[in-house]
């Protein structure tokens, strides 16, 4: 981009909200830009309260996810363009992150770029299970629809991806976790 | 400016160009830097009846356990036999790192230090974590049974700590929430530990003796995890953990040894501040940066 916009009056903040909301779920996830953090489920909500103006609230994917900074950088600064002045990022844990929260478009646009999406995530009560000898089923792939495809490493180069090749188009492809 | 090639308009969509613009007066200088509080926003207050001195204490001793098993893995990164295990094995430090983070920043919020201070400026006897984690592995087959033996009492201590809808969690919502994030990412640690510990212990004669070996080696510093802690807002029963490396070990052809822990000092454990030689190493590399350039931002 670049060509920077010029800056507008401050919303009246209360009022705002809505747009608000539309600014921050735009951002791209830093790490796969295709998708929106509105796609990816780690945009809890976008509230106002006077003493902090605009509250955006986001969760990260994993404990270690090195995009949060990123994210919460990028979101203060589209609202910051789009004239909102008083952004405040939060950090929510609880309840914890699953993909099950990627939205259908972002299904999709995984999809489109190449990577599958993640199977619904395994629910369970009592303790997590040891999936000894027990592979979880690898995903169809992504360029050419078969579903004969192999894991070939549990992790990826991001810590919410693993990785698996097509036995049908030969095709090495990254898959998003079930989790 | 901007990285894209010149008549494409990538509207303001493109990360990189949001990271090439300053937003944060240059305390983000490449992608992930720039590091702010990870509980930025929790509510962080202790809650009532809740002792603010074991919490920390406990909140220490999973983080440190967390950072400096998290930094013998990092050790390995570019040492490791195949780009997959790589890229596994980074990724595991990274949740570890950054289980560590969230757990120092919620002690630290109570004592009013921030978690660079707790983790780069303590001395070697402040430090909680257990002998297990500092333990420098001699091979694969001591990276993948420590991992096995760590990480199957990790999760067991964190799906206890995040409760469920049947049973309570940790007294304080903080740490339970910080557990709650940390059980899926555990539980494929010990998934992936596990289905090598079976390939090693099944394969050839010279696999299967180094990963009895590495479990002979490792057994007495793994008992140290069972050591009653006054401060654990939850303990992990020996007799589940115990099923849990019987089924991998008897799928892996291995025997449990019968070893005792690792012998205390005076009484006195990892938990206490007493530690194997390795770790004064470990700090040493780990705390020398930060503390040449003590103003330093990362």
């Amino acid at each position: 981009m670049v060509a920077p916009m010029a800056r507008r009056a401050p919303h009246d903040d209360a009022t705002r909200r809505a747009p608000a909301y539309d600014v921050a779920a735009a951002t791209p996830d830093p790490e796969i830009p295709t998708l929106t953090i509105e796609d990816l489920g780690i945009l809890r909500s976008v509230d106002y309260s006077p003493g902090r103006g605009i509250v955006v609230t986001i969760t990260p994917t994993y404990s270690g996810c090195p995009a949060m900074r990123e994210i919460a950088a990028d979101v203060q600064a589209r609202l910051n363009r789009a004239g909102f002045e008083r952004v405040t990022v939060a950090t929510q844990l609880a309840p914890p992150w699953s993909t099950d929260w990627i939205t259908r478009e972002g299904h999709r646009k995984l999809a489109a770029a190449g990577i599958a999406p993640p199977a619904p995530a395994p629910r369970r009560a009592g303790p997590v299970p040891l999936t000894l000898g027990r592979r979880p089923d690898s995903p169809g792939c992504p360029r050419c629809g078969s579903p004969d495809t192999a894991l070939t490493a549990q992790f990826s180069a991001t810590a919410c991806k693993s990785l698996h090749r097509c036995t049908a188009c030969g095709e090495p492809f990254e898959a998003v976790k079930p989790l | 400016m901007s990285f894209a090639e010149p008549g494409f308009d990538t509207g303001d969509d493109n990360p990189y160009d949001l990271l090439a613009e300053d937003h944060d007066g240059g305390h983000r200088w490449a992608f992930g830097t720039g590091f702010a509080d990870p509980l930025e926003g929790v509510d962080t207050s202790v809650p009532d009846g809740l002792d603010p001195g074991a919490l920390v204490r406990f909140c220490l001793a999973l983080g440190d356990d967390a950072l400096i098993y998290s930094h013998r893995l990092q050790q390995w990164v570019a040492r490791l036999p195949e780009l997959e295990e790589e890229t596994a094995v980074a990724n595991i430090a990274l949740d570890l790192l950054g289980q560590a983070r969230m757990l120092l920043a919620r002690a630290g919020g109570i004592v009013g230090q921030t978690e660079d201070q707790l983790a780069f400026f303590r001395e070697e006897k402040e430090f909680r974590n257990v002998r297990l984690a500092e333990h420098a592995d001699a091979d694969f087959a001591e990276l993948v049974v420590r991992l096995l033996l760590f990480s199957t009492w990790r999760l067991a201590l964190f799906e206890s700590l995040a409760g469920s809808e049947s049973r309570p969690g940790a007294a304080d919502p903080v740490l339970a929430a910080i557990a709650a994030k940390g059980v899926n990412e555990l539980a494929y640690h010990r998934d992936y530990a596990a289905s090598w510990v079976v390939r090693l212990g099944d394969g050839t004669p010279l696999s299967h003796a180094k990963a009895q070996a590495a479990l002979d080696t490792l057994w007495p510093p793994a008992g140290e995890l069972f050591r009653p802690d006054p401060d654990a807002l939850a303990a992990v029963d020996r007799d589940a953990f115990d099923a849990v490396l019987d089924t991998v070990l008897g799928t892996a052809g291995l025997d449990r040894p019968a070893a005792a822990p690792l012998a205390a000092v005076a009484g006195r454990a990892g938990r206490d501040g007493v530690h194997t030689e390795a770790m004064g190493y470990i700090l040493a590399e780990l705390q020398s940066i930060a503390r040449a350039h003590p103003e330093a931002t990362w």
